[in-house]
């Protein structure tokens, strides 16, 4: 499959020079800044209400801009930031058990596999501090020791206790907290907000970004918005594989249209697969469920030692139980990374070791930790986890292992963006999961909150403030030919979905998609696969732009359409995820090729060709354009990573 | 199994809504009560029909998206859970289920099961935070907070504004909604400060709102998915008392 290649995209990242550890306070102290005075003359338009773009819009309009801010959900409160369980990650060192945010810099590079650029990750770190500060200030209840201190547990990919949690609510609750703040901002009349809205396209006019097309999910109205800068803090793409842990709603369009009007698109072909998931039960289910990573503090994982055996998980006696990540990797046992604890289980289950009437999962078992700890230390811990699992199965997990099996659950991929959260195209910021930025081939537990977070409150509102200072004065509107192309072709869109009246649902093609990149683009990934791929997800396109059926009109709140746009971006998503994945001939985080593995079945990278960021550019009748950024690493030396 | 289906169809506010009978077959007790209606939905679009509108999105009784009466029952017949946590094993063949929208003055039917519940976000917008602005906070470990009183704010603060506790109340109440939030803030020590101001604002944007008033039938409490206890009403009411025989009132909008 040949494409172009443009190297020298590292030229254009803005990443400070310097020493690690000073870089961001001194880029921050040569940022310029907008009057106080000045800022209410700003529109800036922020789509998502998420973490990131919860955060960003709170934080823009305390300051003084005036923002719009967009959902599609009925209120900014249900972002699927929500349903984060686990924790967040700050270099608070408050166990003094050595942490510091050097460590978790580290930590988070190597993680990431160092596919990750050096200077964001490091400047996460640092800020990491101030977001626990803030959610604490907004009264979010974190857990607390005796003493009324702030207690933290240990997660997947780290030796110190640096996780910061609430019960297994932790996102529910920073999400509240950012919704409070910015719910008052609505109330004091700086921010706008425009729930049951979907961002339909983005508006560029040389080179930069002037604006958004948006369509009122209750009424049809299609109609445009202008401002002087656009953020997207729209979220991941897990939903490309329909089965997934993500909200039904998340989607890749916002990325997606933003990625057709010139934004160039990074490592999708990065996409992780949680560990620790309920395994998939019958072909209607809609979605997985993830049971937070934290359960592998005290849970221990895993399957018979005989294929056959036919017993109950609790009549097996140790000696027949393989606890085959604790053998393998004594130092980091059940707490390696994601993409380990996932490839493995595949492994287990593909081998004929799985458990449960489908025989597609592995134990996740806590009967050593009720033992050690108690059941009521365990219900504190975990309780509405064994709770939703009972729910969910049937089956109550202080008595019975859970079966687990890994799950598409985020992406590390997304739009490319510089050092100012900036993506290529002028005007147009990236936050959160939606950019590309910080984690590299493969994010440690606990730290997509923390990524939300720290671009929202803590990077953006500096960068873009540097932004805005240089259009001061300028009038936007969307009085202009590139908004009334952008709508119209937006109307062209929605009409052409309509009119196809073909004979399938728009589901049953998403099912069929998904399970065409699972396959493929899963947990593992070889170049005839691969290949194989994109022609099935070619034809499947065809098939789908000549047969979908979208019942109703556009003119009324309508599910299936709003389903049929995503769909169809999904479908042009997959075709670049395979060919990042083919690009990609090495072996890094969640990015596992399998011709690329050490002898002992490990990831096996080549930094030596592939140190780069691939960010590609869409072209309308070529191929994309491959963008290189050369990762340098100043700071820390890539090894190969080792959990053993 | 094999179900009938009696659903609120309504085209959109304005219009006449009408019950509507379904017959749908094949349905396995593994499957959500969500995906039921998917399968419903599908075959519906498949034979040229108008699927049924419902809100909906993380699945997995977090978000608080999914709103819908099951035979008179806000969020069905699974205790403390959301339409979304319901499984079909809790149906037997040949049943009937009768599938309504909230229905309260405070939720206005947009269209078939989908409820305009904006009102909540409008009880938040008057009160329900602490003031802060980004980088404003304090070291987090300045003030401690007990174990306990922390778990009760938690408590509180695990509402996820679903809107089922006012479609059960015979009125159509919202005190339990904003009694939690009340709580959850004004129980830790970063609450304090705005505690009286917040409750007088709260509540008068909550009767603002159209919801009814509070009779103590605790229904509210025995649907909420996640167990939200009346004592936070009280609690509420005692605090909104204080504060008003202080002559407080509500925020000031210009923060």
């Amino acid at each position: 499959m040949s494409y172009e290649i443009e190297p020298g995209l590292e030229n254009r990242n803005q990443v400070p020079d310097g020493e690690m550890s000073e870089r961001w306070l001194d880029h921050r102290n040569h940022l310029s800044l907008v009057a106080p005075n000045n800022r209410r003359k700003f529109d800036v338009i922020v789509v998502g209400s998420g973490l990131a773009g919860g955060a960003a819009a709170a934080t823009l309009g305390e300051a003084g801009y005036n923002v719009e801010c967009f959902c599609y959900q009925d209120s900014p409160r249900r972002a699927h930031s929500i349903a984060a369980q686990g924790g967040i990650n700050a270099a608070k060192n408050y166990r003094n058990d050595g942490d510091s945010v050097w460590r978790l810099f580290y930590e988070t590079v190597k993680g990431g596999d160092f596919r990750a650029r050096e200077a964001n990750v490091h400047r996460l770190a640092e800020v990491s501090v101030e977001i626990i500060d803030q959610a604490v200030a907004q009264g979010v209840p974190f857990a607390r020791e005796y003493g009324g201190l702030l207690d933290n547990r240990s997660f997947g990919g780290a030796q110190v206790a640096r996780t910061f949690y609430a019960r297994g609510q932790t996102g529910q609750q920073l999400l509240l907290g950012a919704y409070q703040a910015l719910e008052r901002q609505i109330n004091r009349g700086t921010v706008t907000m425009y729930p049951r809205t979907e961002m339909l396209d983005v508006v560029v006019d040389d080179g930069r970004a002037r604006g958004i097309v948006v369509r009122d999910m209750v009424t049809g109205e299609i109609s445009s918005h202008a401002g002087h800068a656009v953020m997207l803090c729209t979220g991941g793409y897990s939903n490309v594989y329909y089965l997934s842990t993500n909200a039904q709603g998340c989607n890749v369009t916002a990325a997606w249209r933003a990625h057709r009007r010139g934004a160039y698109f990074a490592n999708p072909s990065y996409t992780q697969i949680h560990p620790t998931c309920i395994p998939q039960s019958g072909h209607y289910q809609s979605k997985l469920t993830l049971m937070s990573e934290s359960l592998r503090n005290d849970g221990r994982i895993w399957v018979p030692r005989d294929k056959d055996d036919e017993r109950p998980p609790n009549q097996i006696p140790e000696e027949d139980r393989n606890y085959y990540l604790e053998e393998k990797y004594p130092s980091f046992g059940n707490l390696v990374p994601r993409d380990v604890a996932a490839r493995n289980a595949k492994e287990m289950v593909d081998a004929g070791y799985g458990v449960g009437p489908l025989e597609n999962g592995v134990y996740l078992d806590f009967s050593t930790a009720i033992e050690r700890l108690g059941k009521d230390t365990i219900a504190d811990r975990y309780g509405n986890l064994f709770e939703m699992y009972e729910k969910i199965t049937g089956e109550d997990p202080y008595e019975v292992p859970m079966r687990i099996y890994p799950a598409p659950h985020y992406t590390m991929g997304g739009l490319w963006v510089d050092y100012n959260l900036m993506s290529n195209v002028d005007g147009l910021f990236v936050l959160g999961e939606a950019n590309f930025s910080d984690h590299g081939a493969n994010r440690l537990g606990a730290s997509a909150l923390m990524q939300g977070l720290a671009d929202g409150y803590f990077v953006a509102p500096y960068t873009v403030a540097n932004y805005l200072s240089d259009h001061l004065g300028e009038e936007v509107s969307t009085d202009s030919d590139a908004f009334q192309r952008t709508e119209a072709e937006v109307r062209q869109r929605v009409e052409r979905f309509l009119a196809i009246d073909g004979t399938r649902t728009v589901d049953s093609f998403h099912r069929e998609l998904g399970r065409v990149t699972w396959e493929y683009c899963g947990i593992e990934r070889t170049r005839e696969g691969l290949a194989e791929a994109i022609g099935k997800i070619r034809d499947l396109k065809e098939q789908f732009w000549s047969d979908v059926k979208v019942s109703g009109s556009g003119e009324e709140l309508n599910a299936e359409l709003e389903k049929a746009g995503r769909v169809a971006d999904f479908f042009e998503l997959a075709e670049l995820m395979c060919r990042d994945a083919l690009d990609r001939e090495e072996s890094a985080g969640g990015h596992f090729r399998a011709e690329y593995q050490t002898e002992d079945g490990e990831a096996r990278r080549n930094d030596k060709e592939y140190s780069y960021v691939a960010a590609w550019g869409w072209e309308d009748d070529s191929p994309p354009v491959l963008h290189k950024e050369d990762l340098t690493f100043d700071a820390v030396t890539p090894s190969q990573r080792s959990y053993k | 199994m094999k179900l009938k289906l009696r659903i609120w169809r309504q085209s959109q506010q304005e219009a006449d809504g009408r019950f509507v009978d379904y017959e749908l077959d094949e349905v396995t007790p593994d499957v959500s009560f969500l995906e039921m209606l998917d399968m419903l939905n599908e075959q519906l679009v498949e034979s040229g029909g108008d699927p049924v509108a419902f809100d909906h999105d993380c699945r997995e009784g977090i978000c608080g998206a999914c709103s819908m009466m099951i035979d008179g029952e806000a969020h069905g017949p699974t205790d403390r859970s959301t339409t979304c946590q319901v499984h079909m094993r809790s149906f037997r063949d040949g049943d009937t289920i009768v599938i309504e929208p909230w229905r309260a003055a405070g939720f206005p039917v947009i269209r078939d099961l989908v409820v305009d519940r904006t009102a909540f976000d409008r009880i938040i917008q008057s009160g329900g935070y602490v003031s802060v602005g980004t980088g404003e906070a304090p070291e987090a470990n300045l003030v401690p907070v007990g174990k306990e009183l922390a778990d009760q704010a938690f408590d509180a603060a695990t509402c996820i504004g679903c809107g089922a506790c006012v479609a059960q109340c015979p009125n159509g109440a919202a005190q339990l909604f904003t009694a939690a939030k009340v709580a959850h803030l004004g129980l830790l020590p970063q609450g304090q400060p705005e505690r009286e101001n917040r409750v007088v604002g709260m509540v008068e944007a909550m009767e603002a709102e159209g919801f009814g008033s509070c009779s103590n039938y605790a229904e509210c409490e025995a649907v909420c998915p996640k167990g939200i206890s009346i004592d936070w009403i009280a609690r509420m009411n005692r605090d909104y008392l204080k504060a008003k025989l202080k002559g407080r009132t509500a925020p000031a909008h210009s923060g």
